[in-house]
């Protein structure tokens, strides 16, 4: 894997400038663009700001993700899950015997102490506030993976011994539930009750946040606790 | 020049310069490292330009989430039989 390429052979003179002339005529192509088009069309702002009363949720982004256009959100959480899909054969089947004594430094043991519960909470008040300002369920499942890793470092757990599969899954599932549920009282897929909406998106991304979480810590795991055979193990040799 | 537009000017030439340094050094280690930072500078643009909810995921994910998976990666790399004849962040690939 991983081959080489053997460019120490520098490419001919005559494609270098063909290149670098296309390179330089794109960009003054592309600037001219944004100059002669002049200033963007409105877009939708009008249509969303005059139907937010209706949508459950004060910040106009929620809004668009989690109410107006929640199916895309829907098949977003759906394309998340497969990938972590994907990647479960690189995971391990057990988390691994910590044989020897892991040697965590202190100065990172005591980082992650501090800074771990800060994140976590930093996490939850994302995930809360963005009802009402920027923040939401990706950027709230971002920051607890980030956590997760900052543990994983420090020794603090294997990534192996979590319970991935209802992780991964509980986003998708209560997403469809509460889409299949409030298609049942309204009639129509996704469109919430009104006076029900602001819940239920907070249901909707609490449950994604989890599901976010575990699919980007999953893939930073599988990554960085290989299975210990196979040809990428790799243990046989110790790296020089 | 105003004090603002002094600032998005060195931001966006610190874009630029990052981007291009990281794609152009041939060791891995510094590229994962000065991909990082873009991504740092990259979340401040977005910031600059109003964009608060890109400015966090962009902080979360592209600098954070990603420097840690490339990070882990390149630890593997190293490790793989194939390459352990290179000096650690000695991977040139270019």
């Amino acid at each position: 894997m991983f081959r080489e390429l053997n460019s120490n052979a520098a490419p001919p003179a005559g494609l270098r400038i063909v290149c670098a002339l296309a390179i330089v005529g794109l960009t003054l192509a592309l600037i001219a663009a944004v100059v002669v088009s002049g200033p963007a069309a409105p877009g939708l702002q009008a249509a969303v700001a005059a139907a937010l009363p209706h949508s459950g949720v004060e910040n106009p982004v929620t809004a668009v993700l989690l109410n107006f256009r929640s199916y895309d959100t829907l098949l977003e959480i759906a394309v998340l899950f497969v990938v972590a899909v994907a990647t479960l054969p690189l995971r391990r089947a057990v988390a691994p015997q910590r044989t020897e004594a892991v040697a965590v430094e202190p100065v990172l043991a005591a980082l992650v102490k501090l800074l771990v519960p800060l994140v976590v909470l930093t996490g939850g008040y994302l995930l809360w506030v963005g009802a009402y300002a920027p923040g939401g369920a990706f950027q709230a499942g971002a920051l607890l993976a980030g956590a997760g890793v900052l543990l994983s470092l420090a020794g603090g757990f294997s990534l192996a011994a979590l319970p991935a599969r209802p992780l991964l899954v509980v986003g998708l599932v209560v997403f469809t539930a509460v889409a299949a549920a409030v298609g049942a009282i309204t009639g129509a897929f996704l469109q919430y009750p009104v006076a029900a909406a602001g819940v239920l998106i907070l249901v909707i991304e609490a449950a994604a946040t989890v599901s976010i979480a575990a699919t980007l810590l999953l893939l930073y795991g599988n990554l960085a606790e290989p299975v210990p055979s196979g040809p990428l193990a790799g243990t046989k040799e110790p790296a020089s | 020049m105003p004090i603002d537009m002094t600032i998005d000017f060195t931001l966006g030439a610190g874009v630029l310069v990052l981007a291009w340094l990281s794609l152009s050094t041939t060791n891995l280690f510094k590229a994962i490292v000065l991909f990082i930072s873009l991504g740092l500078l990259v979340t401040i643009t977005w910031a600059r330009l109003g964009a608060v909810d890109v400015a966090i995921a962009e902080a979360a994910i592209g600098a954070g989430l990603t420097g840690a998976l490339l990070l882990a990666a390149w630890r593997r790399l190293r490790t793989v039989p194939g390459n352990t004849r290179r000096k650690a962040g000695d991977n040139h690939v270019s």
